[in-house]
């Protein structure tokens, strides 16, 4: 760790903890009916949308409004993504994706994954990428914020029988939170130098000749390939250079406010045109966690008390630390290997990293974003050092709580900690309850479910891929590493993050269908047993603070919160972990 | 579940062409108006023709030029229509074999450089269009590209200086010299 890292670190630090207090009030005032402008452009809507506003949910009902909104968008994806070639704003022509892959992305992008299996540049046409994914990348992070809203009515209220209406809280968090923020980040992104147009791809003439190998095509347009099926290659040479334009810049400021993590581009937002120098880096790096922080805030707040928030953004905080300092040393260290060949060892990793990020941001952002479920990248985890590609699987199997997603990092933080309060009620004696709220059978099993659903799907989806030929043939390194590509990929998918260890080649029937199913589970799995306990939570009355009643605002509550997460997240997953990044980490110091 | 459907229709289509075609089209109005140069890709041009993009970088293997990051695209390096990296192991023999394979063909072109590589220039970058190098890289290649210009290396030196921009704001990001621009300044004055 270098002084500039320290630097870097404290600074990104603290301007984000800035931000957790007014963005809080903002998200408070924007839910509950407290901005007055919206009201008046919003009743027309509503009255146009058939939605009674003042109409009050109950769980059950709410939890299939999410459902239905978010299928209809999962199947609005897949359509565009199937007619592309016969609509308009396609100057690439791009052809219609395949049913598979469609699929894939179509859930990818419903739940909040925003995993890739395609390359965004040579697949989507620009209405795909406005109509179907950036329309989600609203809409999904809008679902997540108003689960955890939801859930926080259930603690705030008492004796009651709804938790809140979803269209409006919908249409609330996308037009005034969401869709305003948008506008400003994507502007400021154009202003460092991303992109923003329709127009078809550039040619330019470049300064000096291009000699490749170009796969040989037979009269058909396909690949010839030889006795061995390898493809066959012939020498050409080339001074054009395309340039991929496009409607990148708004994409990429909801893509990350979201923490979405889908990119306008395969190389995400290590591409230049979408994240064009550090302090646009610095920028989205904030993004990520400016409403996951914020609504820790909100939290407190709605509940009457925020120190409660207060204690869960520490808990929060505690851990990512942990996290990013060990992917910036383990990024820093470098690659023996190639050292031995005559490579300067202080330089760092750089295999897979850009130039302009370096180590210090390329170890942060790959933290930041693996901690949060957003999953964008600006380094290749699939090339980072063993150790520190195990930071970012961490940060994944501890359930996308260290901030996680928008809406969805809180109430799984939430979850988590109702089993805090349950485990040290049964260590005292007591009946276990969290602000104010008795925790009871019902909720136990709830928060069982939504606790246990994503290591479940991991562990059993990375099982029957490795256990299968399909699932093996598309591993790209040998060995354990192989094996991580493979757990990766599920830890994301599950976990609603979406980054990979990109090497993989999921673009196959087998991966498209597993881990789409993964990804609709590990959203809709959890959401429902969360809303579920959020019904159950409003319809109970508000015990009185005694002696007895264990706070959960301070720092005891707080190590014990950490120690849950941990001891969870280490018990399901130590063993995986040990076959992959550990294994390759050994080999490594040892060698080979 | 009937009264949920008028609602979740609707409320989706309206907000679908609010967030998916009024927004993407305001943005890129203003963007338009107010940068007009970066919205449309930053291009560098010459003598009335486009030549290259400020922000995505190039090939260059001519020991004239500055050299910049090696690019995993296919099927041919810095293909701009397919970014992406190299996806390769630390641990993968093929990693090892690529980087053996740069830091020959930097050493065949400056024999008498014995420094250690820096590894930026013999790693492949993230997106496979890394524009810039570190200070560094461009150092180490100063005397090969001197010497097949027949210059004074304390010419190119300077000159690497000249195009070498440090931290954004003193804190963002790491020193890099812009490697297209540094070439093109090349040719214009050597």
């Amino acid at each position: 760790m270098t002084a500039h890292t320290w630097s870097l670190l404290g600074l990104y630090l603290a301007v984000m903890l800035v931000t957790v207090k007014p963005m809080g009030i903002c998200l408070d005032k924007v839910m509950n009916g407290e901005f007055r402008f919206g009201a008046r452009v919003e009743r027309p809507l509503f009255r146009l949308c058939g939605v009674h506003a003042d109409e009050d949910m109950g769980w059950l009902k709410y939890a299939f409004a999410i459902l239905l909104f978010n299928a209809l968008g999962a199947l609005a994806v897949y359509a565009l993504q199937r007619l592309q070639a016969w609509l308009p704003l396609n100057p690439q022509a791009m052809a219609g994706v395949s049913a598979d892959s469609s699929f894939n992305t179509a859930i990818s992008f419903a739940s909040n994954t925003n995993w890739q299996g395609y390359g965004g540049e040579s697949t989507m046409s620009y209405l795909t990428q406005m109509l179907a994914l950036t329309v989600q990348n609203f809409l999904s992070a809008a679902t997540g914020i108003v689960v955890v809203i939801a859930l926080i009515r259930g603690f705030a209220r008492h004796s009651a029988a709804a938790i809140g209406n979803a269209w409006v809280d919908l249409t609330r968090i996308t037009l005034y939170v969401l869709l305003p923020i948008s506008v400003v980040y994507a502007v400021f992104l154009v202003g460092q130098g991303s992109i923003q147009n329709v127009a078809a791809y550039k040619d330019v003439a470049t300064v000096e000749v291009t000699k490749y190998d170009a796969p040989k095509l037979d009269a058909a347009g396909q690949p010839v390939k030889d006795d061995k099926g390898e493809a066959v290659t012939e020498p050409a040479e080339t001074r054009t250079q395309t340039l991929a334009m496009g409607p990148v810049a708004s994409q990429e400021a909801i893509k990350m406010l979201g923490t979405n993590g889908g990119g306008f581009f395969n190389a995400n937002s290590a591409h230049p045109y979408e994240n064009p120098t550090p302090l646009s880096n610095f920028i989205q790096m904030l993004s990520i966690f400016l409403i996951p922080g914020g609504l820790c805030f909100t939290f407190g707040r709605m509940v009457g008390d925020t120190r409660q928030g207060w204690a869960v953004l520490a808990a929060m905080t505690v851990m990512f630390v942990g996290l990013a300092i060990a992917a910036m040393h383990f990024e820093q260290q470098g690659n023996p290997l190639l050292s031995q060949l005559g490579v300067d060892p202080l330089a760092g990793s750089m295999e897979g990293k850009e130039a302009r990020f370096g180590i210090a941001e390329s170890g942060l952002f790959a933290t930041i974003t693996t901690s949060a479920s957003c999953g964008a990248v600006i380094a290749m985890h699939d090339s980072f050092t063993p150790l520190g590609g195990l930071v970012p699987l961490i940060g994944m199997h501890l359930g996308e709580v260290v901030f996680g997603g928008v809406g969805t990092g809180l109430y799984g933080m939430l979850v988590f900690a109702i089993l805090a309060v349950f485990i040290s009620g049964l260590m005292i004696g007591r009946t276990p309850e969290y602000l104010g709220k008795k925790i009871e059978s019902f909720e136990m099993k709830m928060t069982s479910i939504a606790i246990l659903m994503t290591p479940l799907l991991v562990l059993v989806g990375t099982a029957i891929a490795v256990l299968a030929a399909d699932g093996r043939a598309g591993i790209a390194n040998p060995g354990a590493h192989g094996f991580s590509e493979i757990l990766y990929a599920f830890s994301s998918a599950a976990n609603n993050n979406g980054s990979a260890f990109a090497g993989l080649s999921v673009n196959t029937p087998f991966y498209n269908t597993l881990l789409g199913i993964a990804m609709w589970l590990g959203r809709f799995g959890v959401i429902v047993p969360v809303l579920a306990i959020a019904g159950s939570l409003a319809a109970k009355k508000r015990l009185a603070v005694t002696e007895g009643t264990l706070p959960t605002h301070g720092p005891l509550f707080v190590a014990l919160l950490v120690a849950i997460v941990l001891l969870v997240g280490l018990l399901n997953y130590v063993p995986s972990l040990a076959l992959g990044p550990v294994i390759e980490h050994l080999q490594m110091t040892a060698g080979h | 579940m009937k009264s949920l459907l008028r609602p979740a229709l609707s409320l989706f289509v309206l907000l679908s062409l609010i967030t998916g075609l009024a927004y993407p089209v305001l943005v890129t109005g203003v963007a338009q108006a107010l940068f007009p140069d970066a919205a449309n890709g930053s291009l560098v041009v010459k003598d009335g023709q486009a030549i290259g993009s400020r922000l995505i970088g190039q090939n260059f293997n001519d020991p004239k030029y500055f050299w910049g990051r090696p690019s995993a695209t296919a099927p041919m390096p810095y293909n701009a229509t397919s970014s992406g990296g190299s996806n390769l192991g630390p641990l993968n023999p093929a990693l090892a074999d690529a980087v053996k394979g740069r830091i020959a063909a930097l050493r065949a072109a400056d024999p008498g450089n014995t420094a250690p590589v820096p590894a930026d220039l013999v790693t492949a970058s993230a997106s496979g269009l890394d524009p810039h190098i570190s200070p560094a890289a461009a150092r180490y290649q100063a005397g090969r590209v001197a010497h097949a210009r027949n210059v004074d290396p304390a010419v190119v030196g300077k000159l690497i200086d000249q195009y070498t921009e440090g931290r954004q704001w003193g804190v963002f990001g790491e020193p890099r010299v812009n490697v297209l621009a540094l070439n093109l300044a090349l040719d214009t004055y050597h």
